[in-house]
């Protein structure tokens, strides 16, 4: 069985076909990319995942457990963290605090012992902020941390988003385009992070990625979409000459 | 300038970040203790009212300035504590019961607004919220066999533990300032742990909270009746400085000087709770100073530009009679309200800050230093 795997999974918008009986799966510590041009239902799949949008029909498995109709919040419980494409962090909050909203699946105190702050919550938060402390050193984020966000240039953003989804010590993390919006310089780190991810976390990694030498240089096995569909699938190099592809990509 | 060096994960933790806080801090409560010896009892009988207002002005902050989920519906809260208290006081409950009671009657009722409202944003939850409000007033009026209707209810003199506590004395000051200084440790206590995080996300991006794992509607919920719960003990508080309860006192007007608190103080620190509630409590002398004597001045000024006696009389006569118009006092507060969202979104707390940074970095200050920069504008958003 596979890791992480979705069967016929469709979404429709009334005659709107977003999503059409996709199906794929996820191997344990692979680094999958999901490719293809707007519009094509990439980030309405990573929606159906994290159930921002519940699927039309066809059902999702994670660990061979059918997620298809845990409540959104029940998803990140289970260790699945996303990035967003327009990214979504808490604006008027801290860096620090941002990142340590990404632990939350792993906090156990109850809300009486937080009004009174007991010993077991203070000692609770130091493990929460350690484990920050962590992810802050592994991306480089030291200059930031007292930073409210809507100070933070874009680039520095993207990243802390990718901080607060790895706080979450998430077994696949969903990545929605890292790279969009960053300069050279930047994809190549974000290019070295997702291999750490994978290398040294030991994450599975889902990725929407338009950057096509991003994706050479960090998928294990790529699909390419168009029109909801999936047109092929394999290794980066496979799937880019795969004539459908070619089709969809310069209308050929 | 004091630069902090933290070498410590407890040092992002702590509620006092550095000495000068437990002097300025340790100042201002000593000034406070000894504050019934000192000011005359009108002063006292109005920071008891500062108190409980800023009780109230903390618990919104937890609701509106955190979780971002607006509310016109406090003085519903107050409402219940208060006729909560008055109700049990009958049957002689002691104090401690009937305090405790009032809190978790009106959690369990905020809780319960809270799961309508979770489908609710923005404008339409501060519609249905104000018509809580104005529910809960007209079943003030009309259960007549529990509230008394539109006569009102008597509120018994205060005992704690065999002793009487009247509402003017210094123990009921100091009752009402352990209240509020139990609320805002309570409260900050909250905003360090994940519940409060949880809240301050939910205000940012539901969308984010939830893909992080936060249970948005839970934590609404939460909120909810959290803030609830802490004006109903301030409605405790309430009914027994007034002594006598009406339906007519909690009215629409009163859940809007709760906003005024919050958006005068400033919504982004609890800071603003207190400050917004010094500023509404004070407001009131002032306005009647104002209504009072403003005719007499006027008309004298005209009598100064060379206007005879009987054009000052007949100046003094319209401005007194112009002062005294119904809903005068409302219109001040909406214009106060719209002064203070163009020009000092950030509140009363923001401007002090900003007076404190022009002394620290003097000369090197600028305006611009607080000023919101766009740099990145959403372009979508996943709702």
């Amino acid at each position: 069985m596979s890791y992480f795997r979705a069967e016929n999974l469709s979404l429709h918008f009334g005659g709107l076909k977003a999503v059409d009986a996709v199906s794929f799966a996820v191997e344990k510590g692979e680094i999958l990319s999901i490719i293809g041009p707007n519009g094509a239902g990439k980030s309405s799949i990573f929606n159906l995942i994290s159930r921002i949008y519940r699927p039309t029909s066809g059902r999702i498995f994670f660990e061979d457990q059918d997620i298809t109709e845990q409540p959104p919040y029940d998803i990140a419980k289970l260790g699945i963290a996303r990035t967003f494409q327009n990214i979504e962090l808490f604006e008027n909050a801290t860096v620090l605090s941002n990142l340590l909203v990404g632990r939350h699946r792993h906090s156990t105190t109850q809300l009486w012992q937080e009004l009174l702050f007991l010993p077991s919550v203070r000692a609770s938060e130091k493990v929460h902020r350690r484990r920050v402390e962590q992810v802050i050193e592994l991306l480089d984020l030291e200059p930031y941390r007292d930073k409210l966000i809507s100070g933070l240039p874009y680039g520095v953003r993207k990243v802390i988003e990718l901080a607060r989804a790895l706080c979450s010590e998430p077994k696949l993390i969903l990545l929605d385009e890292p790279s969009s919006g960053l300069n050279v310089e930047e994809t190549d780190d974000m290019s070295f992070w997702i291999r750490d991810m994978k290398s040294e976390l030991g994450v599975t990694v889902l990725m929407v990625e338009h950057d096509m030498s991003l994706v050479n240089r960090v998928s294990d096995r790529v699909i390419a979409l168009n029109y909801g569909r999936v047109l092929a699938m394999g290794s980066p190099a496979e799937v880019q000459q795969h004539p459908d592809v070619v089709a969809a990509y310069l209308g050929a | 300038m004091r630069f902090l060096f933290k070498t410590d994960y407890e040092d992002d933790i702590k509620l006092i970040p550095h000495s000068g806080y437990v002097v300025t801090y340790g100042i201002l409560l000593a000034l406070l203790l000894i504050a019934p010896y000192v000011l005359s009892s009108y002063l006292m009988s109005q920071l008891v009212f500062v108190c409980i207002y800023a009780t109230v002005g903390v618990a919104l902050l937890i609701l509106t300035g955190f979780t971002g989920q607006a509310s016109l519906g406090h003085a519903a809260f107050l409402a219940i504590g208060a006729y909560t208290a008055a109700y049990l006081q009958k049957y002689n409950v002691p104090f401690p019961v009937y305090f405790l009671a009032a809190g978790l009657l009106t959690g369990i009722i905020g809780a319960m607004v809270g799961f309508p409202a979770l489908r609710l944003t923005g404008i339409y939850l501060v519609i249905a919220t104000i018509s809580l409000a104005l529910i809960v007033e007209e079943i003030l009026a009309r259960w007549e066999s529990v509230t008394n209707g539109n006569e009102g209810m008597r509120v018994k003199t205060l005992s704690l533990l065999g002793v009487t506590v009247p509402r003017d004395s210094p123990t009921f000051y100091y009752l009402c300032l352990a209240v509020l200084v139990l609320t805002i440790v309570g409260t900050l206590n909250l905003l360090r742990s994940p519940t409060g995080r949880a809240f301050v996300a939910i205000r940012d991006s539901e969308t984010a909270a939830r893909s992080m794992g936060v249970n948005v509607a839970l934590y609404k919920v939460k909120s909810f009746a959290i803030s609830a719960a802490i004006t109903g003990f301030a409605g405790v508080l309430f009914a027994h400085k007034l002594s006598f309860i009406s339906p007519e006192m909690f009215t629409l007007q009163l859940s809007i000087e709760f906003i005024i608190v919050i958006l005068i103080g400033g919504t982004f620190s609890l800071h603003g709770a207190v400050l917004g509630a010094i500023f509404i409590v004070m407001i009131d002398p002032f306005l009647t100073y104002l209504k009072d004597d403003m005719p007499g001045i006027i008309a004298g000024v005209a009598a100064t530009f060379g206007a005879s006696s009987a054009t000052a009389g007949n100046i003094q006569s319209k401005v007194a009679a112009f002062a005294s118009l119904n809903g005068l006092k409302g219109a001040i507060y909406g214009i106060i309200i719209v002064l203070f969202v163009l020009f000092e979104p950030l509140g009363l707390y923001g401007r002090w800050l900003k007076i404190k940074l022009f002394f620290q970095l003097f000369p090197l200050y600028k305006r611009a230093t607080f000023k919101r920069q766009k740099i990145y504008v959403k372009s979508e958003r996943n709702r």
